[in-house]
């Protein structure tokens, strides 16, 4: 068995893949974002606040947050991917709405819905963090009240190497593999999401924490880039770049 | 939105003047835009606009075993999905009547039309043969979703290479040069029924006005694979030729503009 010595894209450990990130980008939905990293790829589109049905699902405290996490047919890196929600869905779903919710200010909207639908054309590993990201913007571009913005990342380790943002072939590397998907409050600095697949121990851990936020940093940019492309104003220069 | 009743009086108003909510002709596309190599996991696959409307379509391809009927033949699977992403108005659940009239519609056409050689997806008669499955996904749904759905289900066969072959088991990663076999192009083009007018390539705003629609699957010579009528106006022979002739024309100019992008 070889041992990992080298990122097969020449990257450096803590580099992330190149990103691209759009808003707006689903004319029907009341906000939308794409967002790409490497060969991951992610829509979403948010739909809310709106009547939350069935009714005896309305909270009149406060209104509810619902992600959806969905794999195109041909959006695998193998056979097709059957439509529906499968278990996998169905635990991104709850896991990408446990990552956004701390951010949203869903008391605004008691007996209402903001639903998220995210949907993946291509995938390359990262996938679920890659939908948090985009579902986070689209929840900015669709002018939900947030207190924060949310940007996700997966780390990750491959025999004693840490490394930031694994792909496909490095998740599937032969030796020992822990991948780890993270997601963080920009200015909190905390984290929202923690999922672990893989044997990793404490100190490995907290380094990956460090990492994961050096990293979602630099999604954030993209992110707030992506925002500013679409909303700024011309001629306002007290936005800062 | 506007009532379905008030929504048709304005329309069939404007109508009447031959004007359109977006000032085109009543035989006039908006911007069609077609781009292939779009899912890097798909074996081919290709995105449609048609104005706002945004469709993406995937192939996969995967080795199963014929049906009885067709031993040496390939196997064909097509299938719409109208995802909540899309539309307000799409709901999440198994594939509704609309998604389902969609795909099967997309599929006679490819099917009847004879698109793809399925005898050359034959390894071994009656027991191994390549299937080929059309997936294609709605991401925004401005109206039309019949037309762009068979565009980019065409443009994606176009766009398909075959994944290379380890014995009988696929490596999805290596895509070999090999085009899938396509014999012969075929899209669909629908045409609607509003009062006494006709008119393509509708948004969600002007089906809502529709009293009926017929969209046929042809090919460039004029021949026709697959038809269906929909709505629920009954249609006089008169007006079957008007919606016929109005359709003919439409695929030609799709084909012509598929044809453009992808030679």
């Amino acid at each position: 068995m070889m041992s990992f010595s080298k990122r097969i894209d020449g990257r450096s450990l803590t580099d992330l893949r190149p990103m691209e990130a759009k808003v707006g980008v689903i004319d029907k939905a009341d906000g939308s974002a794409y967002f790409k990293i490497g060969n991951t790829a992610a829509y979403a589109a948010v739909y809310g606040p709106r009547q939350m049905l069935p009714r005896f699902m309305q909270d009149p405290r406060k209104g509810v947050l619902r992600c959806s996490y969905s794999m195109m047919p041909f959006s695998g890196m193998g056979e097709r991917v059957r439509p529906g929600q499968n278990r996998r869905a169905k635990e991104i779903s709850m896991v990408t709405e446990k990552a956004i919710l701390p951010v949203v200010d869903i008391e605004k909207f008691p007996n209402s819905v903001v639903d998220v639908f995210i949907e993946l054309p291509q995938t390359d590993a990262g996938s679920r963090c890659a939908g948090i990201t985009a579902a986070a913007l689209a929840l900015a571009d669709a002018g939900i009240p947030m207190k924060d913005m949310i940007s996700s990342v997966a780390c990750g380790k491959i025999d004693d190497k840490l490394l930031v943002d694994l792909r496909y072939e490095e998740e599937a590397f032969e030796g020992e593999v822990c991948d780890i998907p993270f997601a963080f409050m920009h200015n909190s600095g905390k984290m929202t999401l923690l999922q672990g697949d893989g044997a990793v121990d404490a100190e490995s851990l907290l380094n990956l924490f460090d990492m994961a936020k050096e990293a979602a940093e630099k999604i954030y940019e993209v992110q707030k880039n992506a925002l500013l492309d679409k909303y700024k104003v011309e001629g306002d220069l007290d936005v800062e770049q | 939105m506007l009532s379905s009743k008030s929504a048709k009086q304005h329309l069939a108003k404007y109508l009447k003047e031959g004007l359109r909510y977006d000032s085109r002709e009543l035989d006039e596309y908006r911007e069609i835009t077609i781009e292939t190599g779009v899912s890097s996991t798909a074996e081919g696959s290709a995105r449609v606009k048609l104005g706002k409307t945004e469709v993406i379509a995937g192939i996969k391809l995967s080795l199963e075993t014929p049906y009885p009927d067709t031993p040496e033949n390939g196997n064909l699977m097509v299938e719409v999905s109208l995802p909540s992403l899309a539309s307000p108005e799409y709901e999440s659940g198994p594939p509704g009547i609309d998604a389902i009239e969609f795909s099967r519609v997309v599929d006679r056409g490819i099917r009847e039309g004879k698109i793809i050689d399925t005898k050359k997806l034959c390894l071994r008669p009656g027991e191994k043969v390549w299937n080929v499955s059309i997936d294609i996904v709605v991401i925004n749904n401005d109206g039309n979703i019949m037309d762009a759905s068979g565009i980019a289900a065409m443009a994606a066969l176009l766009d398909t290479t075959m994944p290379k072959l380890e014995g009988d088991t696929v490596s999805y990663k290596e895509k070999t040069k090999n085009r899938l076999p396509i014999s012969s192009w075929v899209v669909p083009a629908t045409v609607h029924k509003v009062g006494d007018h006709f008119l393509v390539d509708l948004t969600c705003e002007e089906e809502e006005a529709s009293d009926g629609r017929l969209t046929l699957a042809a090919k460039e010579d004029g021949r026709i694979y697959a038809l269906q009528k929909g709505g629920d106006s009954p249609l006089s022979k008169e007006e079957l030729d008007a919606m016929l002739k109005l359709g003919l024309a439409s695929g030609k100019k799709i084909l012509a503009k598929l044809k453009e992008v992808l030679k």
